[in-house]
């Protein structure tokens, strides 16, 4: 025991933990300055918000020695277990969860409640590790495909059925891991077509739009076509007639599927409305709170925008916003390179693995924690629609700093024990 | 890994160009949290012209309220001591809570100091609620209102043609506080403070490094005596009329009343909007400042400068002598007048028939047309340099000039021509001829000073103690451009009204003291104006007054000159002596009730319709219009 614990310890990818403490750190920091309105009292306070991060940062560190000192092989052989628990956990709170801010998220207990779409990402995560590292898997099988989709979308709608529409697009960030499993590129390329066809759509009157693909279309298809016979018209056809059915199909979701406020967010966003009071006003505020930091920013507990509380949700989501405007574009230009760092990190530290296991975590979790991070920070400096999820690891919550914590050391402890025979 | 650091590199171009080169959002920021408080300087007090406080300000309350911070409120305590009932309570919470749950607003406006004290004590238990200090005017002695004016809140249209001034600041509305505005405002400074989202107060912003004080405003030191003042209205208390008194040597004012007046301090308190509705709608019209706005036929005491002018014009000597012709003009029965002297101790109608007659159909030696027009055209000239028919720069406001006709007056009205048969009443001071009370008293100031007055004013000088600072127009000698030796012929005409058998100003003797004045019957819609100008002592005369009592039954010798008599001796001599006489006076009350009802008189031959544009703000100017001249004069 003492000498496997030993050689743990050398293994682990101390970097890797020293990113995690300055996250954590900076989350605190910045809580408190959110929080804080010019009268001190303890930083222990527990009637405070960062009184109680204090309490969730401890337990936090208390959560990742106990993952460090379990036995990797722990988490792949009870993954599907920990998935099913999380299933049923979310099925649990759809039935007498409680509703905050729209979404039906929360499982009380007590005075507190947890969140279990927070943890079943980490659920998901190791399911799909689990099942794509089984003998025999071969990604271009079909039915491999709908195994490792259906793993997938199966805790992604039950989030979605919470109304939690934030946290179930975290869950697109597994194509990451599908895509380096051996995920036909074209899927990608398909999906970043659509995303562009989407924000067309919505910019541009529809039907123009299917005319202008149809031209490009014809015209592409004209100059292949001299250079190189081979490519068929029919598929040309095929493609403007499926671009043309997502242009209209996003025009048809977009005003009938979609909900009011949501519409908004993304009419805000692309600039078709000006509402600085309404939709508009979290985001308006947040750039003006980023905006207003300067190169250096106002210094900590100097924020005026922060102080005084105008922008709203800042200790959570737009807890960015108290970072841009105390400590400047420099404390930004660090925090993003900590991120960008942390999750470039991650995959290197995935590709080293021996184990398809904990190769396909490690994908799976530097594709979550950079969805978080690109989906939250693009929203607070406005070049994403307002979508509530969490900054990793500062943004104010438990559920979601345990959550993060255990994803991220589950990983640590299977990159330490890398060297050990599988 | 590619996508993660893209994705970096273009988060840290967004941020770099938000942050570091878009600088809109510093500015929106500050926009948000930065509140400009203005920091109102005190207004500047008034004193009389020995250092008597006349205006101060005073501090009184404003309660406060944040309705969503009220709190286990005991209302029935919290009424009882705020002194207003419940449904008071239930109304001004709901008028508060409409306009913000956050921000702070009048729960009730100007609580004086008295009553704030049983509630200062308490107010902490009444979680919410706080009170803020403010001033507001206060006069200890609550006399010469339509001196001193009012403050009021700025309005729209003066906001836009002076951006000093913001929405519901105070300005000076009337009297001294209005043309003494920009000394007495001081200059407002700012404060600059931090708010949160919900407009609520966070303390200064970086430690006042940008707060600007506010500058008190200036001192006034009036030239009003407070004693003759206070002497004077009550005077004047159960009359309408007005007095004003000058330093004849300064041009300084010394006492000014319209009567009927009211107490200043109506117009400061809480109850400002309905006192001031109350002080409108009186058919005396207590806000109407008769000394500067009212507009009377002057009457006989006209007949001073009638004679002035004349004797300069050089078309009578100072022996001149007229028969009393009552067929020219109505006349009381007296010896025939036989030089300018007697002319106006006796006021003889017809003898300034005769003058104005010279005046104005004289010969012309450079033309040897005889010619109206010539006439008429010195004499308004001549009348204009003694003060009549200008406006007078004195440091009011809304002062009226009056009227002196000139000859395109009277072509306008006769276009088919026009000579001295036409305007004879003006000899007598009726006719087209009208004064202001303050014009008379410059007057009565001009022939004490044989020949030159200063612009009458209310204030020696602003600014502290040892700077005291005043307009140097006030300092300026006006003369007449009449020669010296004409002058003592009016102040010996003018003694012996007083003093001589025969005089009509006899009431206004004060024992040792040689009053000279001029009794005048100024005919109007009503009963005759009694009119008095005076100084006294004829050698260096200290004072010089005018006193108007409206519609008095009574000529200028009955009323007007007893009452210029205890003026001057409550002046010159600091007491009254004749406490009977004091009495008598202070008692009377003269005056015809209002409304006035016009006394039908035949219109002779030769009456003007007086010009009726000046009319309509003042009964007094109406008097003016349609009555005959040529009736009886004292």
């Amino acid at each position: 025991m003492d000498r496997r614990s030993k050689s743990i310890l050398a293994n682990v990818e101390w970097k890797v933990v020293i990113a995690f403490l300055f996250l954590v750190f900076v989350g605190w920091l910045n809580i408190y300055a959110a929080v804080y309105d010019g009268e001190h009292s303890s930083i222990l306070d527990m009637s405070c918000r960062y009184g109680k991060q204090m309490i969730w940062i401890v337990a936090a560190f208390v959560i990742a020695l106990f993952v460090l000192i379990i036995d990797p092989k722990f988490f792949s052989q009870t993954s599907y277990l920990i998935y099913v628990v999380c299933l049923i956990m979310l099925m649990i709170v759809l039935v007498m969860g409680s509703v905050t801010k729209g979404a039906k998220s929360w499982l009380g207990i007590g005075e507190f409640g947890i969140q279990p779409s927070e943890f079943a990402k980490m659920a998901t995560a190791l399911a799909l590790a689990k099942v794509l590292s089984a003998i025999n898997v071969d990604m271009s099988q079909w039915k491999t495909k709908l195994i490792a989709i259906g793993v997938v979308v199966l805790p992604m709608g039950l989030v979605l059925l919470q109304n939690d529409t934030g946290s179930a697009l975290v869950f697109c960030s597994f194509v990451f891991v599908l895509f380096r499993e051996g995920l036909s590129s074209l899927v990608l390329i398909f999906g970043a077509v659509a995303i562009l066809l989407f924000v067309l759509a919505l910019l541009i009157n529809p039907y123009i739009l299917v005319g202008a693909i149809a031209v490009i279309g014809l015209i592409a298809y004209f100059i292949l076509h001299r250079r190189n016979s081979s490519a068929k018209f029919i598929y040309f056809l095929a493609g403007i007639a499926i671009c043309s059915v997502i242009v209209l199909g996003v025009d048809f979701a977009y005003n009938e599927v979609l909900e009011s406020h949501q519409r908004e967010r993304i009419e805000v966003l692309l600039g078709k409305k000006q509402d600085f009071k309404g939709a508009g006003y979290n985001v308006n505020q947040s750039k003006i709170a980023i905006g207003s930091g300067g190169f250096l920013g106002k210094g900590f507990l100097q924020g005026t925008q922060t102080k005084f509380n105008f922008v709203p949700e800042q200790d959570t989501d737009f807890i960015f916003c108290t970072v841009g405007e105390e400590w400047g574009f420099l404390g930004s230009i660090i925090l993003i390179f900590v991120y960008v760092w942390l999750c470039v990190k991650l995959i290197k530290m995935a590709e080293r693995q021996r184990s398809n296991f904990a190769r396909i975590y490690g994908y799976s979790i530097a594709g979550i924690i950079f969805f978080h991070f690109f989906v939250n920070m693009g929203m607070t400096i406005g070049l994403l629609p307002v979508i509530g999820i969490p900054l990793p690891f500062l943004s104010y919550g438990g559920s979601s700093l345990w959550a993060f914590t255990c994803m991220l050391f589950i990983f640590i402890r299977q990159d330490a024990a890398r060297g050990e025979l599988v | 890994m590619a996508i993660f650091i893209a994705i970096g590199v273009v988060y840290a171009i967004r941020l770099l160009y938000i942050q570091v080169i878009d600088d809109t959002y510093a500015e929106l920021a500050d926009r948000n949290a930065l509140r400009y408080v203005t920091q109102y300087p005190s207004r500047g007090l008034i004193y009389d012209r020995n250092g008597k406080l006349l205006v101060y300000n005073e501090v009184v309350y404003d309660l406060m309220v944040i309705p969503r911070q009220v709190k286990d409120l005991d209302t029935d305590r919290f009424c009882s001591l705020v002194k207003i009932t419940k449904e008071d309570f239930v109304k001004k919470m709901e008028k508060a809570k409409k306009y913000s749950m956050y921000a702070p607003s009048f729960f009730e406006k100007q609580i004086s100091k008295e009553d704030f004290a049983s509630l200062q004590e308490k107010i902490y238990m009444f979680q919410g609620f706080y009170a803020q200090k403010r001033t507001i005017r206060s006069y200890p002695d609550s006399i010469a209102a339509t001196v001193l004016g009012y403050i009021g809140e700025v309005s729209e249209a003066r906001i836009e043609k002076e951006p000093y001034y913001k929405r519901g600041d105070y300005i000076g509305m009337s009297g001294l506080e209005r043309s003494y505005e920009k000394e007495l405002r001081g200059v407002k400074g700012s404060k600059v403070t931090l708010v949160d989202v919900h407009n609520r107060e966070k303390g200064s912003f970086q430690d006042g490094q940008y707060d600007v004080p506010a500058i008190a405003g200036k001192n006034l030191y009036s030239t009003i005596d407070i004693e003759l003042q206070k002497y004077a209205e009550k005077l004047m208390r159960n009359k309408r009329g007005s007095i004003v008194a000058i330093e004849p040597s300064t041009g300084e004012v010394l006492c000014f009343v319209s009567a009927p007046s009211y107490d200043p301090n109506l117009l400061a308190g809480r109850e400002r909007g309905n006192n001031y509705k109350k002080l409108a709608d009186d058919i005396a019209k207590p806000l109407f400042n008769r000394a500067l706005m009212a507009e009377y036929p002057p009457g006989s005491i006209f007949k001073v400068a009638q004679a002035l002018v004349a004797l300069d014009m050089g078309v009578i000597s100072s022996g001149a002598g007229f028969p009393c012709d009552k067929g020219l003009v109505g006349c009381h029965n007296h010896p025939a007048a036989g030089s300018v002297r007697d002319g106006i101790k006796m006021s003889c109608n017809p003898y300034f028939y005769r003058v104005f007659q010279k005046e104005v159909q004289q010969v012309n030696p450079k033309t040897g047309k005889i010619d109206s027009k010539y006439g008429l055209g010195i004499w308004t000239a001549a009348m204009k340099r003694m003060g009549f028919g200008v406006p007078m720069d004195i440091d009011l406001p809304s002062v009226r000039k009056g009227h002196i006709p000139d000859t395109n007056f009277y072509n306008h009205w006769y276009p088919s021509g026009w000579n001295f048969h036409t305007i004879y009443s003006n000899s007598i001071g009726q006719g087209e001829v009208l004064v202001v009370p303050i014009q008379m008293a410059n007057f009565a100031a001009l022939v004490a000073n044989r020949g030159w007055y200063i612009t009458p004013h209310l204030v020696k000088g602003y600014g502290d103690d040892k700077h005291r600072k005043i307009y140097t127009k006030y300092l300026q000698k006006h003369y007449s451009l009449i020669a010296s030796s004409w002058w003592n012929i009016a102040v010996e005409g003018m003694w012996a009204v007083v003093h001589e058998g025969g005089g009509t100003g006899h009431r206004a003797d004060v024992p040792g003291l040689e009053v000279c004045g001029k009794t005048g019957t100024a005919e109007n819609i009503g009963a005759d104006h009694s009119v008095f100008i005076s100084f006294a002592p004829k050698i260096n005369p200290k004072i010089a007054v005018s006193v108007y009592v409206e519609n008095a039954r009574g000529g200028g010798g009955t009323w007007a000159a007893p009452i210029a008599g205890l003026i001057i001796e409550k002046y010159v001599k600091g007491k009254v002596e004749r406490t009977d006489v004091e009495k008598m006076y202070m008692e009377a009350a003269p005056c015809q009730s209002l409304p006035l009802v016009r006394v039908s008189k035949p219109i002779k031959k030769g009456t003007v319709a007086a010009q009726t544009s000046e009319s309509s703000s003042s009964q007094q100017s109406q008097s003016s219009s349609s009555q005959a001249a040529g009736t009886t004069s004292e």
